[in-house]
């Protein structure tokens, strides 16, 4: 790999930018690999750098349908934050959240981190309870919120001029969760494939998977018939997303997942007006200002399951209303984009990171709010599928869990709940 | 947005409804007849196609009615267009 650093660019600056080698290459498809991981999204290519680099395997195939990175780590909104609520998610995302914070370095890949902090607004004592338990609960696993009030979150949001003693949801505290970040969402996905390519790793874009395949007499795993023909491998992982039934129902393996279409949209490039991630979890919507001055505006997924990726009208006013209610001076501002992406939801609205009923066969799923859940969960299901064991951060979202019926009641997932 | 028809109060706009999930098989006549993990897959595993779904709407800021129709996830096509109470 050639590394990026000011000497490099200075280099090909010289020869005018024509002598920089391919971030990964292109190689031929074999037949037969040790691991094959379905998705070269964020969590895919992950979990095959982390595969490649923390468990010495390089035979490994990343089968991405349509080209890397254009799912769901291209239709996020960013946030990296660890307000959870439950003993089993705060560790994890912790990780992640710590993971994230050398990740530029680690990767030699600018991904524009910026640990500016979130904000919730609350609006209801109901919610200030909640996330005031939260507050316990995460101050346990070292993550932490901080309560401030109306004045000083005023300050820090200066858009923020709606909320007031007369408006039907007065503002009655900010709770600052300072460990919370924002970075390049595509970078997260380009510094994994080059990292990973670097360790021997092949990425196969244009590479739809069809099938599953099981054999022999224990039903293990074989491989998975795709559009340029069969592949081999004792070891495949789903890592898709929104897709994830879609996939697993070509061997019959039922999982508790639905999948629903999230959307986000972004204003007009403005000048610097808010240097925090703002949640205002009362009227459902967050935002946060891009590094080229654009809002990036989300709300509630929408009712109803669909794959369509697009963004429903009630939807995107609703989340438009809210927004104007707290800061009543983006009504000025134009929308540029809107999008919509699939997330797919488990039964208790946490992830699963699991083995299967069939040997062979491992799950990522369920990640609503997976962007920020990308470095841990290429980390631990690496950690799964070189050691078949679940590492100790992963170990509850078993698909285990289910048939116990041990749910993970989880709060923090969510602007919606 | 959708345009649901009520089987009450005819087509009205989804905004006066709610979503209530796809419709489940048939819950076990004899729940101490079936095994934890058949009972287990009823409870939790959903119906989740790419492609027509028959789903549970309530007419909440209506008439109140619970009814079903058949949706495309791909497209949100409603499929039938005579909805069951």
């Amino acid at each position: 790999m050639q590394p990026y650093s000011i000497f490099s660019l200075a280099r090909n600056a010289l020869s005018g930018h024509q002598n920089w080698t391919k971030a990964w290459r292109s190689p031929p498809l074999k037949s037969r690999y040790d691991v094959i991981i379905i998705g070269a999204g964020g969590h895919g290519l992950a979990t095959a750098y982390y595969l490649a680099k923390n468990h010495g395997l390089r035979n490994i195939a990343v089968l991405e349908r349509g080209w890397l990175g254009g799912g769901n780590i291209a239709r996020n909104t960013v946030t990296i934050r660890s307000n959870y609520m439950r003993d089993e998610s705060i560790p994890f995302y912790v990780k992640s959240v710590d993971l994230f914070e050398g990740l530029t370095k680690e990767l030699n890949y600018n991904l524009m981190y910026s640990k500016r902090g979130m904000i919730d607004v609350v609006q209801t004592y109901p919610k200030l309870r909640e996330i005031k338990r939260r507050m316990f609960h995460m101050d346990l696993h070292g993550s932490n919120y901080e309560r401030i009030g109306v004045e000083e979150l005023r300050r820090r949001i200066p858009p923020l001029t709606g909320g007031g003693p007369e408006s039907r949801l007065p503002i009655i505290a900010g709770m600052v969760h300072p460990q919370a970040a924002v970075c390049r969402h595509d970078a997260v996905a380009w510094g994994y494939a080059r990292a990973a390519d670097d360790h021997g790793v092949e990425i196969h874009q244009n590479t739809e998977v069809v099938k599953l395949l099981r054999g022999g007499e224990s039903g293990n795993i074989t491989g998975v018939e795709t559009n340029r023909g069969t592949i081999y491998a004792d070891k495949v992982a789903v890592v898709v997303s929104g897709h994830t039934t879609s996939i697993t129902d070509t061997i019959g393996l039922k999982l508790p997942i639905k999948s629903f279409n999230l959307t986000a949209f972004v204003s007009e490039p403005i000048k610097p007006i808010i240097d925090v991630v703002v949640n205002c979890p009362d009227i459902g919507v967050y935002l946060s200002q891009s590094d080229k001055g654009e809002l990036v505006i989300g709300g509630a997924p929408d009712a109803g399951q669909s794959f369509r990726r697009d963004i429903k009208q009630q939807v995107f006013e609703d989340a438009v209303c809210s927004m104007l209610e707290l800061f009543p001076a983006f009504k000025r501002l134009k929308l540029m984009r809107q999008w919509g992406g699939t997330l797919d939801i488990s039964h208790d609205a946490s992830p699963i990171v699991s083995l299967t009923d069939i040997p062979g066969l491992y799950v990522s799923a369920g990640w609503w709010g997976g962007f920020k859940a990308v470095p841990a969960g290429g980390y631990t299901l690496a950690h799964l599928i070189a050691k078949n064991e679940p590492h100790p951060l992963i170990a509850p979202f078993s698909l285990q869990r289910f048939k116990t019926l041990d749910f993970i009641l989880e709060a923090g997932t969510t602007t919606a709940t | 947005m959708l345009k649901i028809s009520c089987p009450f109060c005819g087509p009205r706009s989804e905004v006066e409804f709610a979503h209530g999930g796809p419709l489940k098989d048939q819950r076990p006549e004899d729940a101490s007849q079936i095994d934890d993990a058949a009972w287990v897959e009823y409870l939790t595993v959903p119906k989740n196609p790419l492609g027509p779904v028959r789903e549970r709407w309530w007419h909440v800021r209506g008439c109140g009615s619970w009814f079903t129709i058949a949706r495309d996830t791909r497209s949100h096509d409603i499929i039938d267009e005579e909805p069951q109470s």
